[in-house]
C-alpha cells in the first residue's frame, strides 16, 4: 500500500508579505508632536539582521535634541496633560491602543524585519501584548484614587524612558502606557538596532491627536540615552536593559531627585523535579530559552534537573530541538529567527567558546541556517557546574546550561546562588512543592509548570542585580506616582 | 521465534501529563504552513491512511458492499489517487467486505470484543475476535474494558489485551482506549502504556460513539507514549485517531503532529490511520481544489 520509498514531507515556505507596510527611507525625531531633524544632522542605518539589508536611516539625537524633547515634555505636562481630566487622558490611551490593533499586522512585520524575531512571535505575542498594555492602563487612568486609596495620587512630571532591543514595541508600551495613565509626559529612547516600531508608534500617536509633547521619541545610541539620564529636568528614569548600563544609571542619578526603576539582566533558573510532567517540561525549557532567540531578560537559561530524571529529560530535549525550524524570521514556520545584531552574535559565540573551553559538553541542532544574516543554532551545554562562566553570566542568546541536583534544598540554594534574581520556573506535579519553592526562590517572577507567560495585569521585575521597581499591574502604575 | 509473553509488571510507570502544556503544544502544530505541493502530498497521504468505517446497528450487506466499492474507487474522475488503507466493519460484515474487496489490497478491519462498550464476558470477547479472524479480517480493532480500568483493575485490562493479541497472532491488533470515557490525559497516557506493553500493534483513540473523541490533545498524549516506547525498545507502534476528524484541515494538523513527534517513518498507513466515515470526501474536495484551482460542489463526490 505504501506508494513511495520515502515518506519525507516538507512544509511549504510561507513568507509573510511586506508589501503592505509603509517605511520611510529616513526617520527624524518625534518632538513636540512634530518630526524634527536632529541638530547635528546625524543619522545611522537600521538593518534587517536576517539579511543585513538596510531598512531605513534613523536620526541620532544629541544632547541639544534631548533638551528640546524634555522641554516639550515639560510644557505639555504643565500646560495640558496634568490639567486634563483623567477620563480624557484615558480616551487618548484607548485610542492609541485601538490604532495599534488596527495596524497590528504592519507592526508585526516591521518588528520582525527590524529585530529578527519570528513573525509567529511578533504576530501572536509582542504586538497583541503591547496593545493590551495600553488597554489595561487606559482603564486605570481615571481610577487612580481607587487604585491607591487613602493617599493623594500625584503624577511625577517628565519621565525619561530607555528601552532595549529584544521586545522593542512591547517595551515601549510597558513604559509609555502606565506613565501616561498616571498623568506624566514622556521622552522615550528606543534601542539603536530596533527603533522602527517605536517610530511607527509615534506616527500613531500623531494620528491619535495626543497633545504635542506628551510623548516624544528620540532615537540614537548610548550618548542619547546618557543625555536623557543626565538631564536635570527629568523626574523619573525608567530603564530596561543590561545590568552594566543599569549600574551607570544608578551612579548618574545618585543624589539627584530622579526616581529610578531598573529592569536589568537575568540568569533565571528553570527547575525540573523528578515528578514533573516531562514532555511539558521539555516544552517549557524550549520556550524558556529559545523564545525570541534567547534575547529575553527572564530567559530560563540555567536548567536544573533532578538527577534521577536528567538523562531522560536531556534526551527528550535534544529530540525536541530537532524539530525546531531556524531560519527566515518572516516565514510563518520559523521557530527561531535571527540574532538581533552582529555584535550580539559575537557575544553569544564568545560564550559558546568559553563553554567548550570549560569542558562542558555542547549539543547543537544540526540544521542549515541562512548564509547571510546573523543566526545561531539552538545550543545546550551539559556537564556544567555552578562555577562555570556560562552558568553565571547572562548570554542573552539561545544557549542553555544544564546542571543536575539531588534534593530540593540543594536546588533552592543553587538557583539563588546568582547575582541576578529576575525569574524562575518550577516543574512538578505536586502543589505543595510548588508553594515551597516559590516562597524560597529569590526571583521577581516564578512560573509553575509554564514559562515566559506575560500579562499586563501581572507585575514584572527583579531582585538583586536584576533591578528594582515593578512594571505591569498596579505596581507598574505606582512607579509613575509621587 | 517464540514471542515472549508480555507481563503487566513490565509496564513502566506512566509520566504525568499537564493538560495546559499539552494544549499549548498542540496549538503550535496548527500553525505550520501546509499549501501547494506540501498540501497535495499531505492530502494524498491522508486518503491512503483512512480506515473507511461503518459501524452502525443498521449496517446491511448492501451498505457494506457499497462502502467497499467506494474504498477502492474514491474518485475515479481523477486518475492517480490512492485507495484508503482499510475498511472497518462489525464482525458479521467481514465476509461481505472480504468478498467485495477480494481483488484489492485494501485491508479488512473488524471491531471486536463486544464493541463499542466492551461490557461482555471475556469468553464472548475471545469468540467475537476468533469469529472475525476466521471470517477473513486482516486487522482487529478491540475495545478495552473501561469499567475495569476506571475501577483500578489495570492488570485485568492488560491481560485482556494480551489474550486478544494472542488470538490475533500475526493479524494486527488495534486497541481502542475510548479516551472520551477515560476523561483525563493522565489516564489516557496510562491506558496507552498498558495497551502498548500488552502487545497492541496500534493504539486507537475512540469508538466514535462517545464524545469527545480524537482531540489533538489526546492524540498528542498517545503519540508521546509511542515515542517513549520506541526510544526505550526500538519497537514501532501505530496510531489511529478515530472519531471527530471530518475535515482535511484537522487531518493535516494531525499529520504535522505525527511528523514532528514520531518522524517520517510513521507517515504511512502502515503506522498511522484515520478512523473516519466522512473525512474522505472532504479530502477529495480539497484535493481537487488544489489540482483544478476550483471548488467543486459536494454533489460531484460520491456518497456510499
Amino acid at each position: 500500500m505504501k506508494t513511495e520509498d520515502t515518506n519525507k514531507w516538507e512544509y511549504a515556505p510561507s513568507l509573510e508579505g511586506t508589501k503592505h507596510i509603509q517605511l520611510k527611507e529616513k526617520y527624524d525625531l518625534f518632538i513636540d508632536g512634530k518630526w524634527v531633524k536632529p541638530n547635528a544632522d546625524r543619522y545611522f542605518a537600521s538593518i534587517n539582521p536576517a539579511n543585513e539589508e538596510k531598512l531605513a536611516d534613523i536620526a541620532w539625537a544629541s544632547e541639544s535634541d534631548v533638551d528640546l524633547a524634555v522641554k516639550a515634555a515639560r510644557r505639555a505636562y504643565v500646560d495640558v496633560w496634568s490639567k486634563m481630566k483623567a477620563s480624557d487622558r484615558a480616551k487618548y490611551i484607548f485610542r492609541i491602543a485601538r490604532l495599534m490593533q488596527e495596524r497590528a499586522r504592519e507592526f508585526a512585520v516591521i518588528e520582525t524585519l527590524d529585530g529578527g524575531k519570528p513573525i509567529r512571535e511578533s504576530r501572536d505575542i509582542d504586538v497583541p501584548l503591547a496593545c493590551n498594555h495600553f488597554f489595561y492602563y487606559a482603564g486605570w487612568a481615571d481610577k487612580l484614587q481607587d487604585a491607591f486609596p487613602n493617599r493623594s495620587v500625584e503624577s511625577l512630571g517628565v519621565a525619561g524612558q530607555i528601552i532595549p532591543w529584544n521586545f522593542p514595541l512591547l517595551m515601549a508600551a510597558w513604559k509609555i502606557a502606565p506613565a501616561l495613565a498616571a498623568g506624566n509626559t514622556v521622552v522615550l529612547k528606543p534601542a539603536e538596532t530596533t527603533s522602527l516600531t517605536a517610530l511607527k508608534l509615534a506616527e500613531i500617536i500623531e494620528e491619535s491627536g495626543l497633545p504635542p509633547g506628551v510623548v516624544n521619541i528620540v532615537t540614537g545610541h548610548g550618548d542619547t540615552g546618557a543625555a536623557i539620564v543626565n538631564h536635570p529636568d527629568i523626574d523619573k528614569i525608567a530603564f530596561t536593559g543590561s545590568t552594566a548600563v543599569g549600574k551607570l544609571i544608578q551612579k548618574a542619578t545618585a543624589g539627584t531627585r530622579k526616581k529610578v526603576s531598573l529592569e536589568l539582566g537575568g540568569k533565571s533558573a528553570n527547575i525540573v523535579l523528578e515528578d514533573a510532567p516531562m514532555d511539558q517540561a521539555v516544552e517549557g525549557i524550549v520556550n524558556g530559552i529559545f523564545f525570541n532567540q534567547g534575547h529575553v531578560c527572564c530567559a530560563g537559561s540555567r536548567l536544573y534537573v533532578q538527577e534521577s530524571v536528567a538523562d531522560e529529560l536531556v534526551r527528550k530535549l535534544k529530540q525536541r530541538m530537532q524539530s525546531l525550524y531556524v531560519g527566515n524570521p518572516l516565514d510563518k514556520n520559523t521557530d527561531i529567527g535571527a540574532i538581533n545584531s552582529k555584535e550580539q552574535l559575537e557575544t553569544i559565540e564568545k560564550y559558546v567558546q568559553i563553554g567548550i573551553k570549560e569542558g562542558a559538553e555542547m549539543f547543537q541542532v544540526e540544521c542549515e541556517v541562512p548564509t547571510k544574516g546573523f543566526y545561531c543554532r539552538p545550543t545546550i551545554f551539559t556537564n556544567v557546574a555552578q562555577s562555570s562562566v556560562i552558568a553565571q553570566e547572562e548570554i542573552f542568546g539561545p544557549v542553555l546550561t544544564i546542571q543536575t541536583f539531588r534534593t530540593i534544598d540543594e536546588v533552592i540554594q543553587k538557583a539563588n546562588n546568582s547575582p541576578y534574581g529576575l525569574a524562575a520556573g518550577v516543574w512538578t506535579d505536586k502543589g505543595s512543592r510548588i508553594f515551597n519553592l516559590t516562597s524560597k526562590l529569590r526571583a521577581g517572577v516564578v512560573w509553575a509548570n509554564t514559562y515566559n507567560k506575560f500579562d499586563p495585569a501581572s507585575p514584572f521585575g527583579g531582585y538583586k542585580e536584576s533591578g528594582f521597581g515593578r512594571e505591569g499591574g498596579l505596581h507598574g502604575l505606582e512607579a509613575y506616582l509621587k | 521465534m517464540t514471542a515472549q509473553k508480555p507481563l503487566f509488571s513490565q509496564v513502566p510507570i506512566s509520566p504525568c501529563v499537564d493538560k495546559v502544556g499539552v494544549e499549548e503544544r498542540v496549538a503550535r502544530f496548527q500553525t505550520r504552513s501546509i499549501k501547494g505541493a506540501s498540501k497535495l502530498q499531505g492530502l494524498s497521504m491522508v486518503l491512503s491512511m483512512i480506515d473507511l468505517t461503518t459501524l452502525e446497528g443498521k449496517d446491511t450487506p448492501n451498505k457494506v458492499k457499497q462502502m467497499c466499492y467506494k474504498a477502492a474507487h474514491l474518485h475515479d474522475a481523477y486518475a492517480g489517487l490512492p485507495t484508503v488503507a482499510a475498511v472497518c466493519v462489525y464482525p458479521s460484515m467481514v465476509p461481505i467486505a472480504k468478498e467485495a474487496l477480494k481483488d484489492s489490497t485494501i485491508k479488512i478491519a473488524s471491531v471486536s470484543t463486544a464493541f463499542p462498550s466492551g461490557q461482555a464476558p471475556f469468553d464472548v470477547k475471545k469468540m467475537d475476535t476468533k469469529f472475525a479472524i476466521e471470517a477473513g479480517a486482516d486487522e482487529i480493532d478491540m475495545v478495552i474494558s473501561r469499567g475495569k480500568f476506571l475501577a483500578g483493575e489495570h492488570a485485568f485490562v492488560f491481560d485482556e489485551i494480551a489474550a486478544i493479541k494472542e488470538i490475533c497472532g500475526t493479524k494486527r491488533l488495534k486497541v481502542i482506549l475510548e479516551t472520551g470515557e477515560l476523561a483525563t490525559l493522565d489516564q489516557v497516557r496510562h491506558a496507552s502504556d498498558i495497551a502498548i506493553h500488552a502487545g497492541a500493534d496500534f493504539i486507537k483513540t475512540s469508538t466514535g460513539k462517545i464524545q469527545p473523541a480524537a482531540t489533538m490533545q489526546v492524540t498528542y498524549t498517545m503519540l508521546m507514549a509511542i515515542r517513549d516506547h520506541f526510544d526505550r525498545t526500538g519497537k514501532m507502534v501505530g496510531m489511529k485517531p478515530a472519531g471527530g476528524i471530518s475535515t482535511s484541515k484537522l487531518a493535516l494538523h494531525n499529520l504535522v503532529m505525527v511528523n514532528e513527534i514520531l518522524g517520517e517513518a510513521w507517515l504511512s498507513n502502515e503506522w498511522f490511520r484515520f478512523g473516519a466515515s466522512s473525512l474522505a470526501n472532504d479530502v477529495l474536495m480539497q484535493y481537487m481544489k488544489q489540482v483544478t484551482g476550483k471548488y467543486q460542489s459536494a454533489d460531484y463526490f460520491t456518497l456510499d
